[in-house]
């Protein structure tokens, strides 16, 4: 097939040809950049928390009244948790990552008021913390009993003792030398030593949109804040039988105190990620219509100007093409433009990257992406005309005689 | 001869039922896209409180850390502590001010079947009321007095009212939260702004707390908070009274201000009072307190979610797309008809009687558009309900300014799309076309 001829015919009837070219090029400008905003979103979602989501949940006690003793409650609450068959352990603590609220402090290495400290999250736990959340020591030592203190709600003092993840302790002594924290001193509160025991491979903070998401520090310390957590991890497979077991045990033991808020942490990763899953689903809806309607426009056209031309494909058959000439013109013809649209579209969808980027908080886009786009538009652009141009093929060749 | 128009259109529009029910979709998808975004959009940065957002203004002072200049340099931080709470409540020469701060409590339901539960609870002050205007079911908010006397008085919220007393007339009944015993003074209706302007700091589109309790007492008793709290430094010393003495920030301030006159004299105070301050020691950084209004806090705040934006900019794009879509309809479908066109103007019609009527059959193409689209809006807003739940619960309602607006959207735009095909049209030599019959 020549391009040419065809090229001039449509140069003689440009409107409609311009309207589709234009409209590729917008849908495929919409299109990557929705691509790129879910490869984006479906990353942040793919970051491990480091914690055994599987197969822990948590729920919150809070003690309402005078007699509420809440250190012999925990105390107790614990010891009747850890025994049930089935749990592998269980702790009291402020928080659980992705929950979206918790505790943060600055760390740095040097004391002095003047130094502006390493964020971190802060989780309070004992020593059954390791082996509750699931985490992964990659140097140092767990907590031992005797570290671990009570906290109050105002307790200005920091325990001496601390673990840290690595993402901590590589943002405290550097990429290479994370290793050599372990026994280091780092301060807290600008001015209060505290020796770093032990560095955990991974534990996300409870804010998922946080940048120092994997900065995170133990305390060896339960908690008397009249409202408390405890979380818990089971055996493989046997959470959900054990979840109701422990509201009860809670609920029961103790009549000065409610207890609510019993989630999994599996919930908490999906309300956690909630929006960023919502905003994947609909973006992926947008392309999905988009596409749709790109094509739908392209059949319309498409049949519109096979109608015009039926008396000049008539009159091409009585002169010896063939049906798959004419079916085959109006597919280059579509190529021809669908490939205008397309180039336009490159330009279009890298500059409305760039727009974005500049205007939100948002990636770059991928270039790879921009020939996958061109490649899918003009393969959808052939499917949409496949069914006007084989009308156009079977146009008969006496229709040539006639008027239309 | 609109009327005439009118016909003429619908019968266009029948004689061509497919092309023209793809561009009622096309327009209809373009609007129920947009307009579900735009929707969104416009809930969450619309004015919660019209008729005085420009006389309540949110206090900000810099107390903040000299060495931390914060994500976006050197900002006064969004609450404020209770020393400065306490100062401004007590001095600063405002028309009407109030500190407040998010708790929760748990209440004990009489009846010992009946188990506790937990109450979202805002401590604040006797002004609350007269400056946000939540509407009363019954009764009123607390008098000044109360505040000073820390007397144990609640303003229940509807659903609360309805839990605890069937939804009765409760002023003047007791209900005993935290162990202490609140006398009901007054019931708020249903009340949600959104956003929730006078705590965008704990979520702006959180809900309306269920009670509402004098903050004086509050503190005394020493009743959990759990909003947010931001410190610079630790307390100096342990305890409740150490907490209250620190530099943290848990307080939302607001103050009423009439005119400019009473905002420039408020504003002066809170720069006299800053520069006491620093000769005490506190207020490290260089003076910079702010007052904005709600627009402008809200503004400040970005309550307008960068996700929503975003939405809201491809489906304008996709609009876009759907319009491109109908212009190429709308000029195959007017091309076909110039033989007919070229009889009307052989016959004495002119370019301008064309002009009108095919505009009022694009016209009549987005009155159909618009409506399709204002149910696919509908829907939408349930998919995106669906999608997200309880976080956008206050967002997805559809009021009359967003129908009327889908609407009028679908007609302009396809009186734009029709523009460029109509003209094409009305450009028809009637010889020309005639000849070739």
């Amino acid at each position: 097939m020549q391009f040419g001829p065809i090229w001039r015919a449509l140069m003689r009837n440009r409107t409609g040809a311009i309207l589709i070219a234009l409209q590729v090029a917008v849908t495929m400008a919409i299109m990557v950049n929705a691509i790129s905003i879910i490869q984006s979103r479906s990353e942040a979602m793919a970051r491990p928390s480091g914690v055994d989501e599987a197969n822990i949940f948590y729920i919150s006690s809070i003690g309402f009244n005078e007699e509420f003793n809440e250190r012999v409650t925990i105390e107790e609450d614990l010891a009747a948790i850890r025994a049930l068959p089935g749990v592998v352990n269980a702790i009291q603590s402020n928080s659980v990552p992705l929950s979206g609220g918790g505790w943060s402090m600055g760390l740095q290495t040097e004391a002095g008021d003047d130094i502006d400290g390493i964020g971190t999250a802060v989780y309070f736990t004992d020593e059954h913390g390791l082996d509750t959340y699931g985490l992964n020591l990659v140097a140092g030592e767990n907590f031992a009993p005797s570290d671990v203190g009570w906290r109050e709600g105002s307790t200005p003092n920091w325990p001496d003792r601390v673990i840290i993840t690595v993402s901590l302790a590589k943002g405290l002594f550097g990429e290479e030398e994370w290793r050599s924290a372990v026994g280091s001193t780092v301060y807290i509160n600008s001015n209060e030593p505290m020796t770093v025991i032990g560095i955990i491979e991974r534990m996300q903070a409870p804010w998922n949109g946080w940048d120092r998401l994997d900065n995170t520090m133990l305390s060896p310390e339960h908690t008397l804040f009249r409202s408390t957590r405890y979380i818990v991890r089971t055996e493989p497979g046997r959470r959900d039988e054990l979840m109701p077991q422990v509201e009860e045990l809670l609920a029961d033991s103790n009549r000065d105190r409610i207890v609510r808020g019993l989630t999994t942490m599996e919930e908490t990763r999906e309300r956690s990620y909630r929006g960023h899953a919502s905003m994947i689903k609909m973006l992926l809806f947008t392309i999905a219509l988009l596409l749709l309607i790109t094509a739908l426009g392209i059949v319309g056209l498409a049949s519109f100007s096979v109608s015009r031309r039926t008396k000049q494909i008539g009159t091409r058959r009585a002169l010896g093409a063939s049906k798959a000439d004419i079916a085959s013109y109006f597919m280059s013809e579509n190529f021809l433009i669908s490939g205008v649209g397309v180039l336009l579209g490159a330009a279009l969808t890298v500059g409305l990257n760039m727009a974005m980027v500049d205007a939100f908080d948002l990636d770059r886009m991928e270039l790879w992406l921009l020939p996958v786009a061109m490649l899918v538009l003009l393969v959808v652009g052939q499917l949409a005309v496949l069914g006007p141009a084989r009308r156009a093929a079977s146009v008969p060749p006496a229709v040539a005689t006639r008027t239309v | 001869m609109f009327a005439y128009y009118l016909k003429l259109g619908w019968l266009s529009i029948r004689g061509n039922p497919w092309l023209s029910l793809l561009m009622v979709a096309a327009i209809g998808v373009g609007i129920g896209a947009c307009m579900t975004i735009l929707t969104v959009n416009y809930t969450m940065s619309g004015n919660p409180i019209p008729h005085k957002s420009d006389r309540l203004f949110h206090v900000q002072l810099d107390s903040w850390d000299a060495n931390d200049p914060g994500e976006d340099g050197f900002q006064p931080p969004d609450q404020v502590t209770y020393t400065d709470a306490l100062a401004l409540k007590r001095a600063a020469p405002a028309f009407r001010q109030v500190a407040s701060n998010r708790s929760g409590l748990v209440l004990e339901p009489e009846g010992d079947d009946e188990r506790p539960f937990t109450v979202d609870v805002r401590n604040t002050w006797a002004d609350f009321f007269p400056m946000f205007e939540p509407p009363f079911l019954y009764g009123g908010g607390w008098d000044a007095s109360a505040d000073e006397s820390r007397e144990p008085v609640v303003v229940l919220g509807r659903e609360l009212n309805e839990r605890v007393f069937g939804g009765e007339d409760s002023v003047g009944r007791t209900v005993r939260m935290n162990g202490l015993n609140f006398r009901v003074v007054g019931v708020i209706d249903e009340w949600q702004p959104v956003p929730k302007f006078y705590d965008v700091t704990n979520g702006p589109f959180n809900s309306t707390e269920e009670a509402f309790i004098p903050f004086t007492l509050a503190v005394e008793q020493e009743l959990p908070r759990n909003g947010n709290t931001n410190c610079w430094k630790s307390p100096e010393g342990d305890g409740f009274q150490a907490f209250l003495a620190s530099e943290c920030v848990w307080i939302q301030y607001w103050a009423e201000l009439r005119n400019d006159a009473e905002r420039a004299e408020f504003h002066q105070w809170l720069d006299n009072y800053v520069m006491e301050q620093k000769e005490l020691g506190r207020f490290p950084r260089p003076v910079n307190n702010r007052l904005l209004d709600v627009m402008q806090w809200m503004e400040d705040q970005e309550v307008v979610e960068d996700d929503a934006q975003v939405m809201l900019g491809l489906s304008v794009l996709f609009l876009v797309v759907c319009l491109l879509n109908t212009i190429g309809l709308l000029l195959a479908k007017f091309m076909r008809k110039t033989g007919e066109i070229s009889v009307r103007r052989a016959l004495g019609a002119r370019r301008g009687d064309l002009f009108r009527q095919h505009m009022v059959e694009a016209g009549l193409i987005g009155l159909g558009g618009g409506i399709l689209g204002l149910g696919l809006t509908w829907l939408g807003l349930r998919g995106i309900e669906a999608l997200f739940g309880e976080f956008v619960e206050n967002l997805v309602g559809l009021d009359w300014v967003m129908m009327l607006t889908a609407i009028g959207l679908a007609i302009v735009s396809a009186l734009v799309a029709g523009l460029y095909p109509t003209w094409r049209a009305t450009q028809v030599m009637p010889a020309s076309q005639l000849k070739a019959q």
